[in-house]
């Protein structure tokens, strides 16, 4: 307590100098947490958009570990060689089945397609696309498509055998509308006619061009794959159970199952590179802020000297020297702590305010701001350690004067 | 070296004593600061230190206090010796049993009178918050500063301020005050204040007060005197 008043006898009587590395602190901190909250913020956004816009869990028709060719199950130790593989029509089979078994413990919708490429034509346009036959009631049921939709709708695929919805961006460049009547042709080269009956715009140029839907029905006859579907799509009650589903899902059916955690892994790791940058920067300017520290407990163990050897002399050991200038630092880092939480929180309040027009194909209107408490304590643990080591620093200094030196210099 | 025999040579009971005491300052050329000094010092003495300047007194009296280290010999505070002692240990023995009074004032400039009195009265915890600043009080008034406890050191004369480092001398009631030419600085009035103050100090709390001058007729004025020539013990004798 003793040392405490001194220290802060010591600070208040540099106000000017105090007030700069106090403000140096709180802009360290203030800046650290609205980038804090700015960066959890736009990474939470992003996170939920993704997870809302992909399924949870994908059974694709693939094997993780390519085939074993028959003759090799059967001749054990041999090897065969310029066997050629036996073509595999590709796709997962017992669609039916393969479904029941995965409702029958997988909390949550599962929704089956059948995708491929196919090119679109109307009146002497073509356009490449990807086709996905879908069922439709299910496929509402796992993906945010309808909130998407701008003419027309999902469901009308369950009413017109031949319906196709596709995107409002190959709409446009295909000139074609709602109700006009366009040909896909597969890549054996069947076509059929296909009625519009839905235009979606997601604001991702890649689906607004290149995706469209029909019944799943329609899709197999073009693609010559009857009962066939490619891929199952999961959207859990918990996503959480992604990884455990695709590893159960892939184990009981033999086809890849890939979570939304596993496709997008070089997202996740992107955000981690993202996070440490961040956390550089937040270091680097709480290390500014401690050299301002430095520099005004370093300026008050010198102009203090005499106070130092007074103290000494009458019984204060070097310790106590030692804790009154790093206790000068922390209340230095403190004061700036406590301002620069409240200018962190002003500054993420009013940037969450903000709106923007932006266009680009993730349209954005306001900055994504995320509160939590939790980039307040570290921004301060960070100010105060970093206080505390820009004292430390003269203190051991003050500490290691030596009284006599300094009475005979006064004398 | 006759009044050394006749001071109360108590062995080692005697309050503070000096054995063959050198300080030498490491240097290309070692400075010489204090060279063999012994003697004994009891409880309730006033003792002057004279001698030319630069023979060595104020080197003296840090190494008596524990604020410097000696490179020979050592000193012994109420019989035991100081030698081996870490600096905590030294500081603890300056808080509770030395108070140091220097030649310019030494107060902590941004804390009152009454303040810098209390503040190693709080380092030692000895008395609860009420009674230091009783103390603390009537350590002043004795000293006839009644009129200024809460002042500065900036608003008080040479003579008040110096009243002032006594009075913080004696906060912790201790054995023994170190004064390094406590009145070098005042004029004959404050002089003769700041003198009597020390003497009371020796008659009424029997704490023991050694005082650097070269204020001939002070010295006179103390029991005993101890002389210092070129950092050795030219005599010490009663008067
Ligand atoms: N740090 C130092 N370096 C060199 N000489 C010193 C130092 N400190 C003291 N001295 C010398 O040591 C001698 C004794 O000094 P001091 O104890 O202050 O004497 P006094 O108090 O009797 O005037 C003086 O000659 C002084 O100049
Ligand atoms: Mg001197």
């Amino acid at each position: 307590m003793l040392l405490l008043r001194i220290a802060t006898t010591h600070v208040r009587n540099r106000m000017r100098q105090t007030v700069v590395s106090t403000l140096g602190v709180a802009l360290g901190v203030g800046f650290s947490v609205a980038m804090a909250s700015l960066m959890e913020g736009s990474q939470r956004d992003f996170m939920t958009t993704l997870i809302e816009a992909i399924p949870h869990v994908e059974i694709v028709d693939e094997k993780r570990v390519p085939a074993e060719q028959p003759a090799t199950a059967v001749y054990d130790a041999v090897a065969f060689h310029g066997l050629r593989p036996l073509e595999d029509l590709r796709g997962i089979r017992n669609p039916t089945e393969a479904i029941a078994s995965l409702r029958d413990w997988v909390h949550g919708d599962i929704a089956q397609r059948l995708s491929g490429q196919a090119v679109l034509r109307y009146s002497g346009q073509d356009l490449g696309i990807t086709l996905s036959g879908i069922v439709p009631r299910r496929e509402l049921a796992v993906s945010k498509i309808e909130e998407d939709m701008r003419q027309g709708s999902i469901e009308a695929l369950d009413t017109t055998a031949n319906g196709l919805v596709i995107g409002s961006k190959a709409a446009t460049r295909l000139g074609a509308d709602l109700g006009d009547t366009v040909t896909l042709t597969s890549a054996n080269g069947i076509a059929k006619r296909f009625k519009i009956v839905g235009l979606f715009h997601t604001g991702i140029t890649a689906s607004d061009e290149g995706f469209a839907y029909a019944p799943l029905k329609a899709v197999q006859i073009l693609f010559e794959k009857p009962d066939i579907i490619n891929s199952i799509s999961v959207r859990l009650s918990d996503i959480n159970q992604a990884s455990d589903v695709a590893a159960r899902a892939e184990q009981q059916l033999g086809y890849k199952a890939v979570s939304w955690e596993e496709a997008n892994e070089g997202l996740m790791e992107a955000f981690v590179v993202r996070n440490a940058i961040m956390y550089t920067v937040v270091g680097a300017i709480l290390v500014v802020a401690g050299f301002g520290i430095f520099n005004i407990v370093s300026t008050i163990v010198h102009e203090k000297a005499r106070d130092i050897a007074i103290l000494k002399s009458l019984g204060f050991p070097e310790s106590d020297i030692q804790q009154v200038f790093v206790l000068e630092g922390l209340v230095i880092g403190v004061l700036g702590a406590i301002a620069g939480c409240l200018l962190g929180f002003g500054l993420s309040s009013y940037l969450a305010t903000v709106k923007f027009e932006v266009t680009t194909d993730v349209e954005m209107t306001r900055l994504p701001i995320h509160f939590s408490y939790l980039h307040y304590v570290l921004a301060c643990l960070l100010a105060l350690f970093s206080s505390a080591v820009a004292g430390f620093i003269p203190a051991r200094k003050a500490a290691k004067l030596n009284p006599v030196d300094i009475i005979r210099g006064a004398t | 070296m006759t009044g050394a025999a006749d001071q109360p040579a108590n062995g080692s009971g005697s309050l503070l004593e000096a054995r063959n005491l050198t300080r030498i300052l490491p240097a290309v050329v070692p400075v010489t600061l204090v060279r063999d000094v012994d003697f004994k010092i009891g409880e309730a003495e006033f003792v002057a230190i004279t001698g030319p300047s630069g023979s060595g007194k104020s080197s003296l009296l840090y190494l008596l206090g524990l604020l410097d280290r000696p490179t020979a010999g050592e000193v012994l505070i109420e019989g035991n010796k100081t030698a081996d002692l870490s600096s905590a240990d030294m500081a603890q023995i300056r808080l509770e049993k030395i108070g140091f009074v220097f030649q310019f004032h030494f107060l902590l400039p941004e804390f009152t009178a009454l303040e810098n009195i209390m503040i190693p009265m709080q380092k030692l915890g000895r008395l609860n918050a009420r009674d230091q600043l009783e103390h603390a009080t009537r350590l002043l008034s004795d000293l006839g500063l009644e009129d200024f406890l809460h002042r500065r050191p900036a608003q008080l004369s040479g003579g008040q301020r110096q009243r002032v480092a006594v009075a913080r001398a004696l906060a912790n009631a201790p054995d023994l005050i170190l004064a390094d030419e406590p009145t070098g600085s005042l004029d004959s009035a404050a002089t003769e204040q700041v003198f009597e103050s020390l003497q009371t100090i020796v008659e009424t709390q029997k704490t023991t007060v050694i005082a650097v001058t070269h204020d001939m007729d002070l010295a006179a004025r103390m029991p005993r005197r101890i002389h210092l020539v070129d950092g050795r013990i030219d005599y010490d004798r009663a008067q």
